[in-house]
């Protein structure tokens, strides 16, 4: 058990340098970072003021041992736009899209359980292939275009949710439903299969031959074998739905994370972008070592090794 | 006094094409040990699952009789089946290695049966289960409850399904093929178990196997089945005294001298293998592995009565072939 | 039935595209301010010669759609053929060799895996510059984990057939048993994976463009029209609803094709 959480975090470690190096990399592919930062405009005599200024005229080497040191002891960077910490204007934003995602988690974890629950148990049913069918159609819908459909709706039309902006708890009803949804069909199916599998294994039958109640059949004994692929996927759906909300954020107007990265990227504002690059990068690596860590708190037969 | 598990007629089938079981007829006294027995396939399991509800999805079950401690099982909800199943009939199967869930420990696995069905503290529940593993033969039984399935060997796991199976002090135990996946040592202490705890505690058993070692240890009553159907009913000591189906003198065959088998030994020195009957078939099912099938063989078999108690479903009268048989054990002896 | 229609869906779309330069009624990049924002012809206030209507700068809803469509079923194709490469070739590496090749394999895997992928996708597309071209590349080059899962747990398992075992022991060499005996039996994981990404790539480009990070205009992107006419929609529902549904009928048929695919070839439930 221990060596295997040691692997676990050796390997996260090395993905998560490996995710430094690319995000450093990613911001000098547009060749020279000065000219973008001075704009079009700019005269030559400008963009070496920039250079000077932002330290761009060392080598490339040494540009990256100092990102790397100075993101390891947590300090990564000045916004160029904001003059400020970034690490401040992240932790000034996350409240928002933290929030935002884990709605998002509760959303999508209430809609696919219940359901795939449900159509393994009437496998092959018309129930069952009506719920799968939510599935397809939901896989198939651009999220941006759901949230604007919502807010014409919700918003527009039936005036019980307000339009953008999240000053109240209300402001985050439809981009958190939006941004779980996103997560659904993934989640029910494999809520959907496991269920599946575990309803037709031989430990049911003896739950069964214990005269144990339905309930007791499939939300003990079924639930819990098929909880586990769940909450691996559950913690990489809540990484990707943390990303995926700069698109969200960008829909509702909401001030996260997504929408500073979103604003630093279309402003050139490179070490807002590197930042929140690695930031989102380190928390979903965090997120996988917590849910395999939680399986083998909820595997017994990892556990006891 | 009728019995405690009374089965006539039972049949099974999984789609429309093809029927598991075939109108079998069993029943079960109190404190007796009943052997169901046949070849792989025939329908034992199916058979036995049918009998306590746990038919997987799409069997489709009907019976002329199915009657247990003369309440009708029939009509009975999921929900009143359920209520029986684990407190007055239990089950055992012949994975122990996947029987038990892997993810709660034995303690909780055997304490939800007695709290299910008689409420209590799930203290008291986990002490009746403790004294049960105790009385199966595992030592450290306190230790156990906290373990899980995978820490157990297949006998052990094996032994903890039949505790578990004792937990409400049932009337009926089905057992299916409860040795067939362990160590012939192993399979041995089991069925001593299995004994132990019949003549100590009542227990009525319905032993589903293939091995005729163990029905020859066991059994009270045996019910010899081919292709879903009982070919031939009665008590141990008059069925390998005078085995009178063809299929049944088939798997004693490459036996000396009934009544002395050796332990371990297979059915199936019969040529060919169980043929899934179709819908509608008609005649007997033995016909194209039977040596002395003729004609009338597909028309309807007759059911002959050798003794009280003894019966058999064949074209041929009681008493056939018995100077032959006679002879050759004799001519074995000399 | 799903799969029938899904086939149709997609086949019609290819087919706008193809023909996209011959029967779009109007020229798809033709302003008009004198004819901005009437609603499609089934709609009030809507006429018979702009059957979907037409845009904020008064361009034909209609035209503009099919050449979408052009850009939807690019995008989808070309980052199916880049990414594919990429992941099918890693997947191979790994699922073949194993061993130490393995390790790197499944590490570059967890790497992209952790890269947040649309915020990637919209700095390189800012950084590099916005065109047709870049947005193929940048997709193609995010989107192939699928492909290298697929690719290498599948061929794990057809490593170890017999035929392939037969053609080692008659001496075959290493890429003709990978081209030759390898890939023929894993081909139909592939194709379904393929659907799956197409419909992947076809979303993210969309979003991208909504973004105003993807295609750039005047290109007539489905994702950029709903981003342009967004601020007319709580007037005009419309305006946001004949791309949309347009992105999500494509979509939707695509993953019904996948669907089916899936189930005829008896590809696994992960691809
Ligand atoms: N769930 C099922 N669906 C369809 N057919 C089944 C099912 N279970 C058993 N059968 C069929 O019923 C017949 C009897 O099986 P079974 O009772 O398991 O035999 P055995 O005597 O070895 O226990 C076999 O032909 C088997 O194929
Ligand atoms: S009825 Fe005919 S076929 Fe069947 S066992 Fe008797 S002799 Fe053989
Ligand atoms: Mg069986």
């Amino acid at each position: 058990m221990l060596i295997f959480i040691a692997r676990r975090l050796l390997l996260a470690v090395l993905v998560t340098l490996t995710v430094l190096t690319a995000s450093f990399a990613l911001t000098r592919l547009s060749g020279d970072l000065a000219i973008s930062i001075a704009g079009p405009q700019a005269t030559s005599e400008d963009i070496e003021i920039i250079r000077k200024a932002y330290g761009l005229n060392r080598p490339v080497v040494v540009q990256f041992g100092d990102w790397v040191v100075s993101a390891a002891t947590g300090d990564l960077g000045r916004s160029y736009l904001y003059h400020e910490p970034v690490a401040r204007l992240i932790a000034a934003r996350m409240p928002t899209t933290l929030t935002l995602g884990l709605c998002g988690l509760v959303v999508a974890l209430g809609i696919a359980l219940p359901l795939g629950i449900l159509a393994a148990m009437r496998e092959g049913s018309l129930m069952d292939r009506g719920i799968m069918m939510v599935a397809v159609v939901g896989q198939a819908m651009p999220t941006f275009w759901l949230g604007l459909l919502l807010v014409i709706i919700f918003g527009l039309k039936l005036g019980w949710l307000p339009i953008s902006g999240a000053d109240e708890w209300d402001g985050f009803v439809l981009p958190a439903f939006v941004l779980g949804f996103s997560a659904v069909p993934a989640l029910m199916r494999l809520t959907r299969s496991g269920m599946v599998d575990a309803l037709a294994s031989d430990y049911i039958r003896t739950a069964r031959a214990k005269g144990l109640s339905r309930a007791a059949i499939v939300l003990k004994h079924a639930a819990r074998n098929a909880a586990m692929p769940v909450v691996a996927v559950a913690a990489v759906q809540l990484g990707f739905m943390l990303s995926g909300s700069v698109v969200i954020e960008g829909v509702f107007a909401l001030h996260g994370v997504g929408y500073l990265a979103w604003e630093s990227i279309s402003k050139n504002d490179f070490p807002v972008v590197q930042a929140v690059v690695l930031f989102l990068a380190v928390i979903y690596i965090a997120l996988t070592v917590l849910a395999d860590m939680l399986n083998a708190f909820l595997d017994p037969r990892l556990r006891t090794q | 006094m009728s019995a405690l598990l009374e089965v006539e007629g039972l049949r099974v089938r999984f789609n429309s094409r093809a029927e598991a079981v075939r109108g079998v007829s069993i029943a079960v006294n109190k404190g007796e040990t009943h052997c169901l027995v046949g070849e792989s396939g025939c329908g034992k399991s199916v058979s036995s699952l049918a009998i306590m509800g746990l038919l997987a999805k799409g069997g489709q079950r009907t019976a002329d009789r199915l009657a247990f401690g003369g309440q009708d099982l029939r009509g009975l909800s999921e929900r009143a089946m359920s209520r029986l199943r684990g407190d007055r009939m239990a089950m055992i199967f012949q994975e122990p290695m996947t029987s038990l869930n892997p993810a709660y420990t034995i303690g909780s696995q055997m304490a939800e049966v007695l709290t299910r069905h008689r409420g209590g503290s799930r203290r008291a529940a986990l002490d009746r289960a403790a004294s049960l593993l105790g009385r199966v033969g595992i030592t450290a039984p306190g230790m156990r409850l906290a373990q899980y399935p995978h820490q157990l060997s297949g006998g052990l796991r094996q032994r903890v399904m039949i505790a578990m199976a004792l937990m409400c002090d049932p009337e009926l135990l089905i057992a299916d093929e409860p040795t067939t996946a362990l160590d012939v040592t192993v399979q041995a202490q089991i069925l001593r178990l299995l004994m132990e705890l019949q003549r100590e505690l009542g227990l009525a058993i319905l032993l589903i196997t293939h091995d005729l070692g163990i029905v020859a240890r066991m059994a009270d009553r045996v019910s010899v089945m081919y292709a879903g159907e009982v070919v031939e009913s009665a008590t141990a000591g008059a069925l390998f005294a005078a085995p009178s189906h063809p299929y049944t003198r088939g798997l004693l065959a490459c036996v000396p001298i009934p009544g002395t088998i050796a332990r371990g030994a297979a059915l199936g020195s019969i040529p060919g293998t169980v043929p899934r009957i179709a819908l509608g078939f008609q005649g007997c099912g033995f016909r194209d592995r039977c040596a002395l099938a003729d004609a009338s063989c597909a028309g309807a078999v007759p059911v002959q009565r050798r003794a009280a108690g003894h019966e058999y479903a064949c074209r041929l009268e009681p008493g056939w072939g018995e100077r032959a048989l006679g002879e050759r054990a004799l001519g074995e002896q000399a | 039935m799903a799969g029938l229609l899904g086939v149709l869906i997609v086949a019609g779309v290819a087919l706008m595209a193809v023909l996209a330069p011959w029967i779009t009624p109007y020229d798809a990049f033709a302003q008009d301010l004198t004819m901005r924002m009437i609603p499609p012809a089934f709609m009030e206030g809507g006429r018979p010669d702009h059957l979907f209507g037409t845009d904020q700068l008064g361009r034909d809803y209609l035209s503009r759609l099919i050449y979408g469509a052009r850009i939807s079923m690019l995008i989808g194709v070309a980052t199916v053929i880049t990414s594919g490469l990429i992941g099918i070739t890693l997947g191979m590496l790994g699922g073949f060799i194993g061993g130490r090749v393995d390790m790197v394999v499944m590490f570059i895997i967890t790497c992209r895996l952790s890269i947040p992928l649309i915020l990637v996708a919209l700095a390189v597309v800012s950084l590099v510059g916005s065109s047709l071209t870049v947005v193929v590349m940048t997709l193609g080059l995010l989107l192939w984990e699928r492909f290298a899962v697929v690719t290498r747990t599948t061929v794990m398992q057809v490593r170890t057939l017999d035929y392939v075992a037969a053609a080692w022991a008659a001496g075959c060499s290493r890429t003709h048993i990978l081209l030759r005996e390898v890939l023929p039996n894993i081909v139909h994981h592939l194709v379904v994976v393929a659907t799956l990404e197409m419909a992947i790539a076809i979303l993210l480009e969309a979003a991208l463009s909504f973004l105003g990070l993807g295609v750039p205009p005047p290109l007539p992107s489905w994702g950029l029209m709903i981003s342009e006419a967004k601020d007319y929609m709580f007037f005009s529902p419309w305006v946001i609803m004949v791309p949309g549904i347009s992105l999500f009928v494509l979509v939707l048929g695509i993953n019904f094709m996948g669907d089916a695919l899936r189930d005829r070839l008896g590809a696994s439930r992960e691809a």
